[in-house]
């Protein structure tokens, strides 16, 4: 029989619980049976170091936001599903942008062909983000975009037109990915070496805290470095430690870490090793938390948040047998729920092979929805916290996370940050990720490890269903739309703006987002506006290592 | 006894950047015995055949992740037609089944698709150097 709660941290947590709003459902087993809203041991959730959750109610308040990513084909086919969402009561909108907008390259460059509009949406010009955006109020909005190497651009498209509609920009809501550290060690999709990028994310920072105090300038992102084969510990470490460091350039800029520190947030994968996950989501929430009162002198409770977005492994994923892809997501979704997460995005059983269809889709939000609305897991605020053994999980990968940092710490001679530059300059990160995939293909290989369908249980692989394609036409549509706002646009003020920008980069003390937002105003390319910047900037050629 | 030993080069072709599966493959032919040399991310059809001709290449590995295989594939043996190589090229990465005859009439040697085994990966590059050096009118080479 275990006692009621009681003492301080309870009554605080108890104060914190009634004064937030509940959501108007049965707080009661499928039985009949009441339940409370958290059991166990202080620290309660809502409380530092936030172990246990970012919020005293969690789940009972509010689920998790179910975002799912999407982009395809033309900014106008993308507007038609925005709209469809929004419609269909949707408030937040997630951004795909196809790999030469990634790359901050023109669907015209050579290195686009074939790739454009495949992966996501192809945006060239402000006429293209105007398209994507067309008949919808930005700021009744939020959107989440996920872009890096030209992150500044597409924000700055993204500012351009919401003046241009009218809308004021400080009621702009929503989260940009720009997180360019986790690119040069995992995903990939860099343009400039990583100090001159360091302060471009910097300068969004600053702009976005000045000008738009609603919107988050970067989401820290493991889920790449995960998925290019990290194992759970080092997602976790790099991750917080990539936080670190752009704590670290706010700092040195003299930004406040009380208020920049309250708008990042941090995006992660959720794989099939169901404690493992669970465990390494409660740790990062402890050890940032820790990192960002303790390290950084953080005072205010919501600077030292970790908020997180969640997606399944699309790596999990088997082409073999695609459908029992639907049960791996669906552990992995759970894990998410039990690790507190704030969104989550659910893989499709078909995505091995390629974009999801629309059936399979949603099928994957129909599992989250499952978890969300039929298994009572939303009752209980973090209902595992004091199970032996996920506790011991949490410390063991919080451990392993120190070990890391204590290394990066080491390699920067004190400071994350340079030990992240010195990580990525000596091969540091990328030899890790690669050392731990090989080892994990190895043991799959020698049926040490079992992945059901692909080296066990293989009878009843019937080949794929049918699989989503896209139309070859968009490349063409593209090419068209880029050339007629070449034709159209005022090219002497193209230039022009784009000679202040190449004089902005040469100064480190000047922002960069200004020019920027002059020269998609003048309907520069985001090539043009990336060459600009890559004149004084260089670009950066990994050293291929196996 | 390094003169008979298969030498291939793997790169990634274009603006794709997932680089797990060519680094796995690189190390799995490496263990198995063979010269494999890495150009890494972003090559061009041009820098891959000037790789491949300076390296003796007996074999071309490109890895696709991207839903380009079907673009980028037949670009790549253009180039090689072009620049008069008997080099086979093998491709590897998120390759549907219903994909694979196509890249396969089309020129491509060999196809590795998500989930091949260690000893896959190697047959299918040894078989795809074998076939090459069979057809060649000098004679058998390496493998």
């Amino acid at each position: 029989m275990s006692t009621s709660p009681s003492g301080p941290e309870y009554d605080a947590w108890k104060e914190a619980y009634d004064a937030t709003k509940k959501r108007d459902v049965p707080f009661e087993t499928m039985s009949g049976v009441p339940v409370d809203a958290v059991y166990g041991d202080a620290p309660y959730p809502g409380q530092y170091p936030f172990t246990r959750g970012v919020h005293a109610s969690m789940y009972r308040s509010r689920l998790w936001t179910m975002r799912m990513f999407a982009g395809f084909g033309t900014a106008e086919d993308t507007n038609a599903r925005f709209k469809e969402l929004l419609r269909s009561g949707s408030t937040g909108l997630s951004t795909a942008f196809d790999m030469p907008t990634l790359m901050g390259r023109d669907s015209s460059s050579p290195w686009a062909l074939g790739e454009v509009g495949r992966a996501g949406v192809a945006v060239d010009t402000l006429a293209d983000m105007e398209d994507l955006f067309a008949d919808i109020n930005l700021g009744d909005v939020s959107t989440s975009m996920t872009i890096n190497g030209p992150a500044a651009t597409v924000l700055a498209m993204y500012v351009a037109v919401a003046e241009k509609t009218g809308v004021e920009v400080n009621q702009l809501r929503g989260t940009i990915q720009n997180d360019i550290l986790k690119e040069y060690q995992a995903q990939k999709e860099y343009i400039y070496p990583p100090r001159p990028s360091m302060r471009i994310v910097t300068d969004m920072v600053k702009y976005t805290t000045a000008k738009m105090p609603m919107f988050n300038p970067v989401s820290i992102s493991g889920y790449h470095i995960r998925e290019a084969g990290s194992t759970a510990a080092q997602e976790l470490a790099f991750t917080l430690a990539n936080g670190f460091a752009y704590v670290e350039a706010a700092l040195a800029e003299g930004q406040d870490v009380n208020e920049f520190g309250k708008r990042l947030s941090f995006f992660f994968n959720s794989h099939s090793d169901f404690f493992e996950e669970i465990g390494k989501f409660r740790a990062a929430r402890r050890i940032w938390a820790r990192w960002m009162k303790e390290r950084y002198g953080a005072t205010d409770e919501r600077a030292m948040l970790c908020r997180f977005h969640t997606q399944t492994a699309g790596v999990s994923l088997t082409a073999q047998q695609p459908e029992i892809n639907i049960a791996r997501v669906a552990i992995q979704a759970l894990a998410g729920a039990l690790g507190g997460t704030q969104s989550l995005h659910t893989d499709s059983y078909d995505e091995a092979l390629a974009l999801p269809t629309e059936k399979a889709a949603r099928i994957a939000l129909r599992t989250q929805q499952i978890v969300a609305h039929e298994t009572g897991v939303t009752h209980v605020a973090d209902p595992l916290g004091g199970s032996p053994y996920v506790e011991w999980m949490t410390d063991e990968m919080e451990r392993q996370a120190e070990e890391i940092f204590a290394h990066l710490d080491d390699l920067g001679n004190g400071s994350i940050l340079e030990g992240c530059y010195v990580g990525i300059e000596n091969g540091y990160f990328v030899g890790e990720i690669a050392d731990s995939a090989y080892r994990f293909e190895r043991e799959v290989n020698a049926g040490r490890r079992i992945v059901v369908g692909v080296n066990d249980f293989t009878e009843g692989d019937e080949g794929e269903g049918e699989l989503l394609r896209i139309d070859a036409a968009v490349e063409d549509y593209q090419l068209k739309r880029l050339e007629s706002i070449k034709q159209e646009r005022d090219s002497d003020a193209v230039a022009a703006s784009l000679t202040q920008l190449t004089a902005d980069a040469a100064d480190p003390t000047i922002n960069l987002m200004p020019a920027i937002l002059e020269a998609t105003k003048a309907y520069a390319t985001l090539e043009e506006i990336a060459a600009a910047m890559e004149k004084e900037f260089g670009t950066y050629v990994e050293k291929a290592i196996v | 006894m390094s003169e008979s030993r298969i030498r291939v080069v793997l790169a990634k072709l274009g603006l794709d950047g997932h680089d797990r599966g060519i680094k796995v493959v690189a190390r799995i032919l490496r263990d198995a015995g063979m010269e494999v040399i890495y150009l890494g991310l972003r090559q061009t059809t041009d820098s891959i055949i000037a790789a491949a001709e300076q390296e003796d290449a007996d074999a071309i590995g490109l890895s696709m992740h991207n839903a380009g295989h079907l673009t980028l594939a037949p670009s790549m043996l253009h180039a090689l037609k072009d620049a008069e190589m008997d080099v086979p090229l093998v491709i590897g990465g998120i390759i549907p089944t219903q994909d694979v005859d196509e890249l396969l009439s089309a020129g491509v040697s060999g196809v590795i698709g998500p989930g091949a085994s260690a000893e896959e990966v190697v047959d299918i590059v040894r078989t795809a150097v074998a076939a090459v050096a069979r057809s060649s009118e000098s004679g058998p080479e390496a493998g």
